[in-house]
């Protein structure tokens, strides 16, 4: 097993022997904190099993060109209504065709694209934002922490939804839209995180000893606290991503976010609900594939977090 | 105590005005000027503009509109809704009864299931009850729930004809004045046969959609919570005692293991309202959240802006009472 410590602190403590001479070579090598992470992730084998899921979708919405059988938005009008191969369809069209003739395997693979760039996109522009205000709020204190602070709680007492509602209302309708609305609605967890956490922080002693040694401020705030910081808010950071898709479908399905014809899942289940009866499929598999894609995500965060942040572990 | 609570109290007062200042500017940004909304693409005279525009008083200072506003809504005065003309206080109350009735369903459905799963799981944890529970809550947390929602009128209403695919109520066989605006008692008080059956079978589905996630989140925090407190000293001395395990479980744990629980409870109020404008939709469930998408569509911003003002008012009430409670019941919960 690996010693715990050593793996923690990445370095390798040198071990007196009996006659004075430094006995190196029979401590084993620290494994880095990267392979000390790695063994803690992969006892979980939820989590492995995510991270595979998750890294096949990525693959198939980076490569969604060369892996799509047809055009997203091309419309087979000789084809419409296709049931999947599994239905007594063909293999032209492997999961069948929409009310328009449009392929929906095809249009499932570019909503990968679409579902994983807005999770991604909100996620990092929301840490991003979140580290700024928190760690903001967390070094100037007064004025700047109670108004960011108050802000946010505000933030959070609109349910989160609603909020993104409004702000579509204001924005209008679009893909971009939804990715600010989304931001906005998840900024306040990054922001108190980082906060919580950097106050934590800046009552520790490397932290005084450095003020001693006179970091300026900013190299204070990024270089010397930030790094300490950063557990929770990868966990967080995860776990937003597949709340950021949700709720971007969600946007989706009600006709405020991605427009049509752009291939995505929430929007793509919103003109389904006539084919309830005809066409199943058209229903079931856009739903399928946002559930699988968060779920697969949910798990790949769980297992992030006990890895990374053992005190936050649930049971 | 005393102390806290006036705190507590004090510190929402800000989030309020806060949320009037962002539904005023809000509904400001957005493109369009209210007056040509009404008027449509004929155009007006400038004249009646100008008048339209001082009736409105759109004509004042940002800051004295501003006032105005808040202090229409300090009255209870939310504006006029644009398309039907009537005050957007009367809309959202006359429409909240249909979502309180399905929220509160939805939530009975998660706390009935959730905590007894919960409980289970940590007590036989690690078996594969607890491996079921632990599994159906993580896909739970994950749902789309409009989507569930539409695989569940495919499945038990398309497929097996079981419950009604929308709506709260058969209108062609059954009708009665609202009187609480609560279909399963207003069904009840109207004596027609099979009117209240009506209203349980069409309660079912919206009830079971908008439960599902906080279900999940339900079933998670009691067996985390029961198994926290299953390793106390006071539990190991119960069984000690010879106490059965369905009393150790029953009595001792399970009351300090539901203070976490009833918190968390509480806390899902924005979530079940945020799931509710998805669960009405998907349903045609006549309630606040359906009119607030279609207020949208209908570009109705008096009633955009009145709606998501009280929605998010019943959260931030509801929130401060679930905290007042929380450390009433639970002293050893000073806030700093």
């Amino acid at each position: 097993m690996v010693d715990p410590t050593a793996a923690e602190s990445g370095t390798l403590l040198p071990a007196s022997g009996g006659d004075g001479h430094l006995l190196v070579e029979t401590v084993p090598p620290a494994p880095s904190s990267l392979r000390a992470f790695w063994s803690a992730f992969s006892e979980n084998r939820g989590a492995v099993l995510g991270l595979m899921v998750v890294a096949f979708i990525a693959f198939l919405a980076l490569f969604a060109p060369f892996v799509a059988p047809h055009s997203p938005i091309e419309q087979f009008r000789q084809f419409v209504q296709q049931p999947p191969v599994w239905a007594g369809g063909t293999w032209q069209f492997p999961f069948g065709t929409d009310a328009v003739g449009r392929d929906i395997l095809s249009r499932l693979i570019y909503g990968a694209r679409i579902s994983l760039g807005i999770g991604m996109s909100v996620m990092i522009v929301s840490v991003a934002l979140g580290i700024v205000l928190g760690l903001a709020s967390a070094f100037l204190r007064g004025a700047v922490e109670v108004v960011v602070m108050r802000v946010m709680d505000l933030v959070v007492a609109i349910p989160s939804l609603v909020l993104a509602i409004l702000v579509v209302a204001v924005l209008g309708p679009s893909l971009v839209n939804t990715i600010v609305a989304v931001t906005v609605v998840y900024l306040p967890r990054y922001v108190r995180l980082v906060r919580a956490a950097a106050i934590a922080e800046l009552s520790k002693e490397y932290v005084v000893a450095a003020r001693v040694a006179g970091v300026g401020k900013l190299r204070l705030m990024f270089v010397t606290v930030l790094p300490n910081c950063l557990a929770p808010l990868i966990v967080q950071a995860a776990l937003g991503i597949s709340d950021a898709i949700l709720e971007a479908a969600a946007l989706g399905f009600l006709g405020l976010g991605a427009q049509p014809p752009i291939p995505e899942w929430g929007a793509m289940l919103a003109d389904s609900r006539e084919f309830i009866r005809a066409a199943p499929w058209i229903v079931t598999l856009p739903g399928l594939a946002i559930l699988v894609t968060v779920v697969a995500i949910n798990l790949m965060g769980d297992g992030l977090r006990d890895a990374l942040d053992p005190k936050l572990r649930r049971s | 105590m005393f102390r806290f609570f006036i705190r507590r109290v004090a510190l929402t007062l800000p989030t309020f005005v806060a949320l009037m200042f962002v539904t005023f500017v809000a509904v400001r940004l957005v493109p369009g000027d209210p007056i040509e909304a009404r008027t449509g693409e004929r155009g007006i005279a400038p004249e009646r503009l100008a008048m339209l525009r001082h009736e409105l008083g759109l004509d004042r200072p940002v800051w004295q509109q501003f006032l105005d506003y808040a202090n229409g809504i300090v009255h209870g005065d939310f504006g006029v809704s644009i398309v039907t003309k009537t005050p957007v206080l009367h809309e959202f109350a006359t429409l909240f009864p249909a979502t309180l009735e399905l929220t509160l369903c939805g939530l009975i459905f998660a706390i009935v299931l959730g905590i007894p799963a919960g409980v289970i799981a940590a007590v036989k944890r690690g078996s594969f009850f607890d491996h079921s529970v632990m599994t159906v809550a993580l896909t739970g947390y994950s749902m789309p729930i409009f989507w569930w929602g539409l695989l569940l009128i495919m499945f038990m209403s398309e497929y097996l004809g079981l419950t009604p695919v929308s709506g709260r109520m058969d209108l062609i066989n059954y009708y009665f004045e609202p009187v609480t605006g609560f279909m399963l008692i207003d069904s009840l008080l109207s004596d027609q046969e099979g009117a209240f059956g009506s209203a349980v079978a069409h309660l079912i589905l919206p009830s079971i959609v908008l439960g599902t996630i906080p279900l999940a989140v339900i079933a998670r925090m009691t067996r985390s919570s029961m198994l926290e407190v299953l390793g106390e000293d006071y539990v190991r001395t119960a069984r000690a005692k010879g106490l059965s395990p369905l009393r150790v479980v029953g009595l001792h744990a399970l009351r300090n293991a539901l203070i976490p629980v009833v918190t968390v409870i509480g806390l899902q109020t924005g979530t079940l309202l945020a799931g509710a404008v998805l669960t009405e939709t998907i349903f045609a469930w006549p309630g606040v959240g359906k009119w607030l998408i279609e207020s949208i569509a209908r570009r109705d911003y008096p009633a955009l802006q009145g709606g998501i003002m009280l929605i998010s008012g019943i959260v931030i009430l509801v929130n401060l009472i679930v905290d007042l409670t929380y450390v009433a019941i639970n002293p050893r919960i000073r806030h700093g």
